[in-house]
């Protein structure tokens, strides 16, 4: 996890939002075609401070206020990048992405299809996604699924203030249209599920040791977040954190891995896993039917038919729009992770 | 926060209800205004109000606005995750509610409490929302103070901006194809003007000139961000309605006389079959956005006492004094409805809080989402144990 590259800069403590905040900084500084912007983006940093002290360091011109349009905030990116600019969007939340999915889907995606590699849409979208929060069902969704159905589209989502860091500057130097979720119950620390303790800060983890300079993270690379023989579990975002708790509560020698980028996925990290454990747990929080899990679950069988010892487990959020006063009956757990663990290892 | 253009309090004139847009243009550029600041009323606007009917607003915008502090301190004690207030806001809810008719329609934003307030709705039955306890008629599926109420002909309100702008305007086309003699009320906050869903309703509202009142409140901020970022180039919300071709007018939002002349103005016109009015009303959020904010990192913390146009609820009082309805009166009044909500709130407490007593059973989440469960849900509800 430590950073083995010194033009990377000094290491410092920072959370996944400063993280991100660091990462626009960097950019800017070094590409002056780099803007940010969104609802409440400018002088007040946004609403989770990710874009916090840029106004005032690189001038309005560079990162400011939209009108609340999140129609107006994908689109007048698409038109920057076609004018040579490398724009970082920020929708408020991703449960408000749906104005702008029309631009995303139809038009950044497929810019460069359409027009035979004419015109390029080398934008990012950030947006938070992910429960926890008490938000019901307009803060708290996770439509990652909305997105990899795209063609076009890459899809990405850290699960810690270093990977968020050097993932952000890869999408940013991407030339492809680059939709970048951010698991907002771990931008402060690494939330494991379990909601009556305290939150454990990023400063006394060692992921939320930062470079301050330029590093990246590659699209396309999963990270094992915790070696394993008995079983493979396939997640990404705050779940990477519930689904380590699963492993400590169950004692189940667990390999997770942290995807990181869904689209394009990183099919090796995850095959070579599975056959060496034969067991398959897939874990999101998103809604179960038509969920990425469901692509997971087919990839794996698709490739490891013959290593498999026991069905794909699949854990994932119920059916149902995100509820408010049953947030932690609806959200899945660690004992329900666990429960999946321990299924996938009787078979 | 600009206000321009203050007009005067009588000065802005009051046309036929049948007035075409373009014989009005003006007046999105005015301010209707009926209470001058020493609380004396003038002009075409001043309406017939008896002090019975204002003493009966008095009472909603009192009760919105001891709810609301109850709620935020509810919050700050972390009994509920998350408060919405509407200080300073609260004469436009709480006059058109008593505007609207029994069977109009309200598409309101989570600022207009006062509406629901005014319309009847048991103070308890909206805390008991906040708590989202087991007596929660929303069944716990929205955050505090996401309201519903079909019984006060109030739409459940949505956690997205401005959607249920053309969902008014449909409505009233709906009105209009039965014959119906009733009128929708839609609001939309000078931030969410900005969202196309604004740009779909003034359109079809244009086309099939509907029964509809779409009142923009501009409370000078959205979020953190100043009404004139959404603005624009224009001077004022109201002008949007002229390149639609719709009465357009603008309105002090903090006069309980202006909000209820133009309101009755624009529902008599829809009831006529003259079609839409767009309604600018001008106000200040006094309160944060939400608990979850902190305004002081962007306006100077005294601004709500310098606004221009004042607190509502002070203006309806000194109105009142000159109407003899006193000082210690409504004082009075004040600490009743105080007392009235304390008590309520301990009832709702006693049932259940975010963290504490009952609350509704996670078998509502999967029976709301189809009229009939469907069998992937049934096995998922049984997997969940309930
Ligand atoms: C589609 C959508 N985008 C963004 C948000 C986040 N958001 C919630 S309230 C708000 C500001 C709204 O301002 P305004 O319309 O002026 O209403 P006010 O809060 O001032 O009453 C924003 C940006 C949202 N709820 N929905
Ligand atoms: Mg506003």
């Amino acid at each position: 996890m430590t950073n083995t590259d010194e033009s990377a800069g000094p290491i410092s403590k920072m959370t996944m939002i400063e993280a991100i905040r660091s990462a626009h900084h960097v950019m800017m500084e070094r590409d002056a075609s780099v803007v940010a912007f969104g609802e409440d983006a400018g002088a007040f940093g946004g609403v989770f401070r990710c874009t916090e002290g840029l106004q005032e360091r690189f001038g309005e011109a560079r990162c400011f206020d939209t009108p609340i349009s999140e129609l107006g905030i994908v689109g007048t990116a698409i038109g920057m990048a076609l004018n040579g600019m490398r724009p970082v969007a920020e929708i408020q939340f991703a449960d408000y992405m749906y104005p702008g999915y029309d631009q995303i889907v139809s038009e950044a995606a497929r810019m460069r299809f359409r027009s035979a590699g004419d015109f390029t849409s080398p934008i990012v979208v950030r947006m938070p996604v992910g429960g926890g929060i008490y938000g019901g069902n307009t803060h708290s969704q996770s439509p990652e699924a909305l997105f990899t159905h795209v063609a076009g589209l890459v899809t990405m989502i850290p699960s810690n203030p270093y990977d968020a860091k050097g993932m952000l500057i890869s999408a940013i130097e991407a030339n492809d249209p680059v939709i970048f979720l951010e698991p907002k119950r771990v931008y402060n620390g690494p939330f494991d599920g379990d909601h009556d303790k305290p939150l454990v800060p990023w400063s006394k983890d060692p992921r939320g040791e930062v470079p301050e300079g330029y590093y990246k993270v590659p699209i396309g690379k999963a990270a094992i977040a915790r070696r394993g023989d008995e079983v493979t579990v396939l997640t990404y975002g705050t779940m990477v954190h519930v689904a380590m708790n699963a492993a400590e509560i169950t004692g189940v020698d667990a390999e997770i891995i942290d995807l990181r980028t869904l689209l394009p996925l990183d099919l090796e990290a995850i095959t070579t896993s599975v056959r060496r454990t034969g067991r398959c747990v897939i874990v999101h929080e998103a809604t179960r039917t038509s969920g990425f899990g469901a692509e997971l679950s087919a990839q794996v069988q698709e490739e490891c038919f013959y290593s498999l010892e026991a069905p794909i487990v699949r854990v994932a959020g119920w059916d149902t729009p995100y509820p408010y006063s049953q947030e932690w009956e609806y959200f899945p757990g660690p004992q329900r992770v666990a429960d999946g663990m321990l299924q996938a290892l009787k078979g | 926060m600009t206000v321009a253009d203050l007009q005067s309090a009588g000065e802005a004139r009051r046309p036929a209800i049948d007035v075409l847009a373009p014989e009005i243009m003006d007046m999105a550029f005015g301010l209707i205004r009926v209470l001058d600041d020493e609380g004396n009323p003038h002009g075409p606007w001043i309406g017939d109000l008896g002090v019975d009917e204002l003493v009966e607003i008095l009472t909603t915008m009192f009760t919105t606005r001891a709810f609301d502090a109850r709620m935020m301190k509810a919050q700050r004690q972390g009994k509920t995750s998350f408060s919405m207030g509407s200080r300073g806001e609260e004469a436009i809810g709480a006059v058109t509610a008593t505007v609207m008719g029994a069977h109009d329609m309200c598409f309101p934003t989570y600022r207009q409490a006062s509406y629901l307030l005014g319309r009847g709705r048991d103070p308890l039955a909206m805390m008991n929302q906040v708590y989202g306890n087991a007596a929660d008629e929303n069944l716990g599926t929205q955050i505090s103070g996401l309201y519903t109420s079909s019984e006060f002909g109030f739409l459940s309100i949505s956690g997205n901006l401005a959607t249920q702008m053309p969902q008014a305007v449909g409505w009233a086309m709906a009105a209009k194809i039965k014959g119906d003699p009733t009128v929708a009320l839609a609001f939309v906050g000078d931030g969410s003007t900005a969202e196309s869903d604004m740009h779909a309703a003034l359109t079809f509202a244009s086309t099939y000139t509907p029964p509809v009142i779409v009142a923009i409140v501009n409370n000078q901020y959205a979020i953190s961000t100043d009404e004139e970022v959404a603005r624009g180039s224009a001077q004022t919300f109201a002008q949007r309605g002229i390149g639609y071709g719709l009465p357009s007018l603008r309105v002090d939002g903090n006069d309980v006389l202006a909000v209820h002349g133009a309101t009755s103005w624009a529902r008599d016109r829809a009831l006529a079959g003259h079609g839409p009015t767009v309604i600018e009303f001008v106000t200040y959020r006094g309160s944060a956005h939400s608990s979850s904010d902190d305004p002081t990192r962007y306006r100077p913390e005294d601004e709500f006492d310098e606004f221009p146009l004042g607190d509502p609820i002070k203006r309806l009082r000194l109105y009142l004094q000159n109407r003899g309805f006193s000082n210690d009166q409504a004082n009075a009044l004040d600490e009743q409805i105080r007392n009235m909500i304390e008590a309520k709130n301990e009832e709702a407490e006693a049932i259940g809080t975010i963290n504490t007593g009952e609350r509704p059973s996670l078998r509502h989440t999967f029976e709301l989402v189809y009229e009939t469960m469907p069998p992937h849900l049934i096995r998922q509800r049984q997997e969940a144990g309930i």
